[in-house]
């Protein structure tokens, strides 16, 4: 299941898109994101359960900011989170 | 001292229902669902996956005794007992506070789920729009969820915002669909951005002299635009359908199919019911996995 968390706004579509059948819910992209923006939950969307990773509640609404010192404007951008995850189960919208 | 009588126009009937010509006694396991939202309280009631009785109350401050209230009015009249239910499982917003659950599941996977059981396996894009929120989901043929998007930061396109408009153009909130419909130009939206600026603007267009039905029919057509914004999104495929409280408003779903260009298919049970009906479905599941049967 792909899990959007973010928002739209006159600026632009902002979200973190969470592969949930990807995700293996092992914490890497909580402890490598220098904004505390990833947390991992339980996955309640099936009746399997199992750990995954998500959007703290508090940030989903602010996320344009929290992840710009991760989004330069030139040069190399490197996504810590993007970066980690191994099952590569996380994107960004923008 | 005169006593002013008032009406609330926002408030919609709380109703129970029973399923006529079943019998819960022969059933092999009993299951509830409730879904305790932001505005209304669902409980469904299904033997064997089936569903038997459910009803629908506002949400209290206390979602815990709303969630009790609830479930057992859906099984009032039906001589079933709470100690009756094999298992119950809670959703919506406030699915930690149901005491009696022995499971909680997101309302997205029950509404993905109950949207499944109402409008049959064909079902690909759910929009379920809720009291205080509005979602977007894309299912496969078992009713399984594959991507879902949840509205942003306001209650502009939801129920909730219906119920203040009501409020403000003194029209019970059951006839707001019919009055929106009776235009004969669809006037430009308003703004659609909160609930207050559009209420602020649905007023100044009042006091320009518009008609109640037209100031209605700029409403629902705000709300209608910020919803498709939402589904595109996650992309539309056929079949699409709606379920929660708004789903019954036709002014919204007929500007929403207006918009995509594909029409919603009709729904055999109340859609409102369609994340507790979701839940008992998947307690029947989990009860089944307890008694080792899947």
């Amino acid at each position: 299941m792909l899990a959007h968390y973010g928002y739209k706004d006159g600026s632009g579509d902002y979200f973190i898109i969470i592969d949930t059948d990807k995700c293996n819910g092992c914490g890497k992209c909580v402890e490598a994101c220098p904004h505390q923006v990833l947390e991992i939950v339980l996955n309640d969307y099936d009746i399997e359960g199992g750990n995954m990773a998500s959007v703290r509640e508090e940030q989903r609404k602010k996320i344009k900011y929290a992840c710009a010192p991760c989004k330069p404007v030139s040069g190399e951008r490197k996504m810590p989170c993007i970066l980690v995850c191994e099952p590569k189960a996380i994107t960004h919208s923008w | 001292m005169t006593e002013v009588k008032t009406v609330e126009y926002w408030r919609w009937p709380e109703y129970r229902h029973t399923i006529p010509g079943k019998d819960w006694h022969n059933a092999k396991s009993i299951t509830a669902g409730v879904d305790i939202g932001s505005v209304g309280s669902k409980a469904a009631v299904m033997l064997d996956g089936e569903l038997y009785a459910f009803a629908i109350t506002r949400t209290g401050g206390v979602s815990e005794a709303t969630a009790v209230k609830v479930t057992n009015w859906a099984l009032e009249g039906t001589g079933l007992q709470m100690a009756n239910i094999n298992y119950v499982v809670g959703t919506g917003y406030g699915r930690v506070n149901v005491p009696f659950a022995k499971k909680t599941i997101t309302e997205i996977a029950c509404h993905a789920r109950g949207a499944h059981y109402i409008y049959g396996p064909t079902v690909r894009t759910v929009l379920d729009i809720g009291g205080q929120d509005c979602k977007a989901i894309r299912c496969d043929e078992k009713g399984k969820v594959l991507s879902f998007l949840m509205n942003d930061k306001c209650a502009a396109g939801t129920g909730r915002g219906l119920e203040v408009f009501a409020d403000l153009i003194r029209v019970p909130m059951l006839e707001l669909d019919k009055v929106s419909l009776n235009v004969e130009q669809e006037p430009p939206p308003v703004s659609n951005t909160c609930v207050i600026f559009a209420k602020a603007e649905s007023l100044a267009l009042l006091r320009q002299g518009w008609s109640k039905e037209k100031v209605a029919a700029a409403y629902h057509a705000a709300m209608a635009d910020r919803i498709v914004d939402l589904l595109t999104r996650v992309g539309v495929e056929k079949d699409f359908v709606a379920t929660g409280g708004v789903a019954k408003n036709a002014g919204i779903i007929l500007r929403v199919e207006r918009l995509l260009g594909i029409k919603a298919l009709k729904p055999r049970i109340d859609p409102i019911t369609a994340g507790a009906i979701g839940a008992a479905l998947f307690a029947q599941a989990l009860h089944e996995k307890e008694l080792g049967l899947r």
